[in-house]
């Protein structure tokens, strides 16, 4: 058991990562941007590549009407997303540690699994209507009113995951070693019940 | 040692194959290896062979004219039109700074634009460039026997002189329109009051044919929208002129968003044929303005300014037929006239479609009345009934369209950054090559013609960010030249410009070189101070003016000794270059001069001056390496106390 519960805290340990790397990123490529344009976010906010890149894209999406990007106080979510991965993280350590003293915690390893999964659609469910909100949610007034083969109005939202054209620019978007310490610590945790489970029949 | 000997021989036969392998792949523009090499011999001129083409191109806010050699890329001159240019001493010297004057007073800076070449029967003649200043406005003559900056006249009720200045096909009239409407005439009343309140002006200026001298024949007054670019219509279209128009809103704040509501904003076709017969039988009326009209001659080597008080305006609404207005979708910013004057293209920078109009279909429109409302009096034609075609999706932001003389039109994509090849009648995109990075204006020799020549066009960027060794934030834009004889454009040569190029003008080089003067004659210098040899050199004095009728010759100058010359004085010095071989000018600086050196060319007069401040004995020098003794070429003035009663003398060469 105790090999399980050592997987089970290192996973939930991993998730400590998203308070030091971005979870996610989202890139912007044109010509006139050799080097590209693009944004880290972090649980608690948007952080360019560089010190200026935020303004700059910004600066370019005011000519299609969106929004500017959210600061640190904007969004609840920059807020509360660290409360709850922290939380999580601390809880699901604790549940860990249990399982050395404790041989039937590894059911609690799959309860704490479930319930970050959960949290984790939740999260990528607001994401993405955020996402969608910016990306279509355009000023009526706007300087530029493009529109698709149909007629209808141009989305201008990032892919969730992967890369799309937007009119000139090709959007980026993927998992950054945060969001990646994240899916691994979870899967960690998924593994460390089936090992908990082998381990404790084994003993049985 | 075999075995060491063999990993030797192995690692290179690897080497080689990797460095055959990177020949064949892709560099960083996309375009091929071996390619690279071809395009290298395309653009390459070898030593002491000359360019195919002149490019005259606009040197923006540098107020000046660049001549570059195409398809070297190479720089040839710095034409100064509308800035102060130490260089030369133009603006500096007494004899061109009358071509600074405007109604504002003296003004050293301008922001060129648009270069357009005169025309006979809808060709490229090469006598004359002319170039519009869109800050203040003004249009400039510039003379391609000299290459030098002829004439300068300042275009009244206007405000950004921007739809300027392009040429019709007999160069009848060299066009300028106003980009910022204004009260007409100038009042003191409210920003809010601009709709119905504000004019735009749209200026005909009629050139001499012998002189090319130019004068306000007359203007138009539009509504208070504003007009953007311009072309003259050509073959079949000539006699019209057409302006794009944005802010048909009639916006006054924030234009950036207020002015791109309408879905559709106005290309104004004017009848100009129409509007001077009218002026001919007396139309119009006579409206006091005051503008100044300088012209320069090369013959007495000095300019002149007039100010002018009147000009004559024409209501639009007064001459029945001669302005209709064509709806064209999203604020058009070019508007591009394809050479045998049937299609009217409109580059409507907030969409991806370019809008063309038929030529043919506008006429039989306008005969069949069918119009679609008016504004301000002006007919509005019905969109439908004119439309020629739409190149659909074709990239982002388009500019402006130039033509090749194949049926193809290229038109810039300033937000995608891209050079479009499409074909008129099909309307059917067949290339698209990128530009580094987001293109304005686009130039294929012959552009504004009826001939142009399909073998080269390049692209004026307005980013030039990574394309060449980095020199701190402030760049100078970068040009791309493409050979457009081929189906796919190709890419040959990446070059750097000087200020922001807007538009260019292309021309055969054979069409101009034999027209370009090697050196001014001597003889006929009618300068009021010109000497004609060192004989005639002198000092005269009066009152506390001081005139020096000095002569340069390889290597000195003559007087080179002058005393009696006293604080306080105000010293002319009038510098005459008496050599008449190729390429050998003399300079002239006189330490602590509050003005900038001259470059006088074999048989030129010009004249700086100089305020001696301080007692003592003050050199003066030739500026221009101009022989193996040039080290040689300088002299002395002595300068004494104002109360001084030392008699004025000057001398050349008289060691006692």
């Amino acid at each position: 058991m105790k090999l399980a519960s050592t997987i089970m805290v290192i996973g939930s340990a991993l998730l400590l990562g998203l308070f030091i790397y971005p979870l996610w990123h989202v890139e912007l490529e044109a010509p006139q941007y050799p080097r590209g344009l693009g944004m880290n976010i972090h649980l608690d906010g948007i952080v360019g590549y560089t010190k200026h890149d935020i303004r700059n894209i910004d600066g370019l999406n005011h000519y299609i009407g969106m929004k500017t990007l959210p600061k640190k106080g904007d969004m609840w979510e920059f807020t509360v997303f660290p409360l709850v991965v922290g939380g999580m993280s601390v809880l699901g350590i604790i549940i860990g540690l249990f399982g050395f003293f404790k041989r039937s915690a590894y059911k609690w390893f799959m309860a704490w699994f479930v319930l970050m999964t959960v949290l984790g659609i939740l999260g990528m469910i607001d994401f993405n209507a955020w996402m969608t909100d910016y990306g279509t949610n355009l000023d009526p007034n706007a300087i530029m009113k493009m529109t698709d083969d149909f007629g209808n109005p141009l989305s201008y939202k990032p892919p969730l995951f992967g890369s799309k054209d937007i009119l000139n620019f090709t959007a980026v978007s993927y998992p950054s070693l945060g969001g990646i310490l994240l899916g691994i610590g979870m899967a960690l945790t998924f593994i460390s019940y089936f090992v908990g489970k082998k381990l404790s029949k084994k003993s049985n | 040692m075999k075995i060491l000997r063999l990993g030797v021989g192995l690692l290179a036969a690897a080497s080689l194959m990797t460095s055959c392998g990177n020949s064949g792949t892709k560099n960083k523009n996309g375009t091929e290896g071996a390619l690279t090499k071809n395009a290298a011999e395309q653009v390459y001129i070898a030593p002491g062979e000359h360019d195919d083409y002149y490019a005259f191109i606009s040197g923006g806010y540098s107020g000046n004219l660049l001549v570059y050699g195409l398809p070297s890329g190479r720089m040839f001159k710095e034409i100064p039109v509308f800035s102060q240019f130490p260089t030369s001493g133009y603006g500096y010297s007494e004899e061109t700074k009358p071509m600074f004057n405007t109604s504002y007073g003296f003004i050293p800076w301008g922001d060129a634009h648009h270069p357009d070449i005169s025309q006979t029967n809808g060709v490229m003649d090469g006598r004359w460039v002319f170039i519009n200043e869109n800050n203040t406005p003004r249009i400039a003559r510039v003379d391609l026997t000299t290459f030098e900056t002829a004439e300068i006249i300042e275009v009244p009720n206007s405000a950004g002189n921007h739809s300027s200045s392009f040429i019709t096909e007999n160069t009848e009239y060299v066009v300028a329109g106003t980009r910022f409407s204004v009260p007409v005439p100038q009042r003191d009343i409210s920003i809010k009051d601009y709709k119905g309140e504000f004019k735009g002006a749209l200026s005909f200026i009629g050139v001499d044919q012998e002189t090319g001298r130019m004068e306000i024949d007359f203007q138009l007054l539009m509504p208070g929208f504003n007009y953007d670019l311009s072309h003259p219509g050509r073959d079949k279209s000539h006699g019209w002129f057409f302006f794009t128009t944005y802010n048909t809103e009639e916006a006054n704040t924030l234009l950036e968003v207020n002015a791109s509501q309408n879905d559709k904003d106005f290309i104004a076709a004017v009848n100009w044929k129409k509007i001077e017969e009218y002026v001919k039988n007396g139309g119009g009326k006579m409206m006091p303005a005051e503008y100044a009209h300088n012209v320069y001659d090369h013959h007495t080597h000095t300019a002149t300014s007039t100010m002018k008080n009147e000009v004559r305006v024409i209501d639009p609404t007064e001459v029945p037929g001669a302005v209709y207005f064509l709806p064209t979708p999203k604020s058009p910013h070019g508007c591009d006239v394809s050479p045998d004057g049937e299609y009217i293209v409109g580059n409507g920078k907030l969409s991806t479609d370019l809008t063309v109009h038929s030529f043919t279909k506008m006429i039989d429109a306008i005969e069949n009345k069918k119009f679609d409302g008016e504004a301000y009096g002006i007919p509005i034609l019905n969109f439908d009934d004119i439309h020629a075609g739409s190149v659909k999706k074709a990239g982002l932001g388009p500019l402006h369209t130039e033509f090749d003389d194949k049926g193809n039109a290229y038109t810039t994509f300033f937000i995608s950054s891209e050079v479009v090849k499409w074909e008129l009648g099909t309307w059917e995109v067949k290339d698209r090559k990128p530009t580094y990075y987001s293109v304005g204006h686009l130039t294929i020799p012959g552009g504004n013609s009826r001939e142009p020549d399909g073998k080269y066009m390049f692209a004026m960027n307005k980013i030039t960010k990574d394309r060449y060794l980095p020199v701190g934030p402030e760049l100078e834009h970068s040009a791309q030249l493409y050979d457009i004889s081929g189906e796919k454009m190709e890419l040959i040569l990446d070059f750097p410009t000087h200020g922001e190029p807007h538009y260019a003008a292309a021309i055969k080089a054979d069409v101009v070189k034999g027209n370009s003067l090697e050196i001014y004659d001597l003889e006929d210098n009618k300068h009021e101070y010109a000497i004609k040899s060192e004989g005639e050199a002198r000092v005269e004095r009066n009152g506390n003016e001081v005139h020096i009728y000095m002569s340069t010759i390889r290597s000195h100058f003559a007087p080179d000794n002058i005393e009696g010359i006293k604080v306080g004085d105000k010293v002319y010095f009038h510098v005459t270059n008496l050599e008449q071989d190729f390429d050998v000018p003399h300079g002239f600086a006189m330490i602590g001069q509050n003005n900038s050196e001259l470059l006088i060319m074999p048989g030129q007069t010009k004249t700086t001056t100089w305020n001696p401040k301080k007692v003592g004995v003050w050199p003066f020098y030739c500026t221009d390496f101009c022989s193996a003794l040039h080290q040689e070429m300088q002299g002395y003035i002595r300068v004494s106390p104002k109360d001084s009663d030392i008699e004025l003398t000057w001398s050349l060469g008289d060691d006692e």
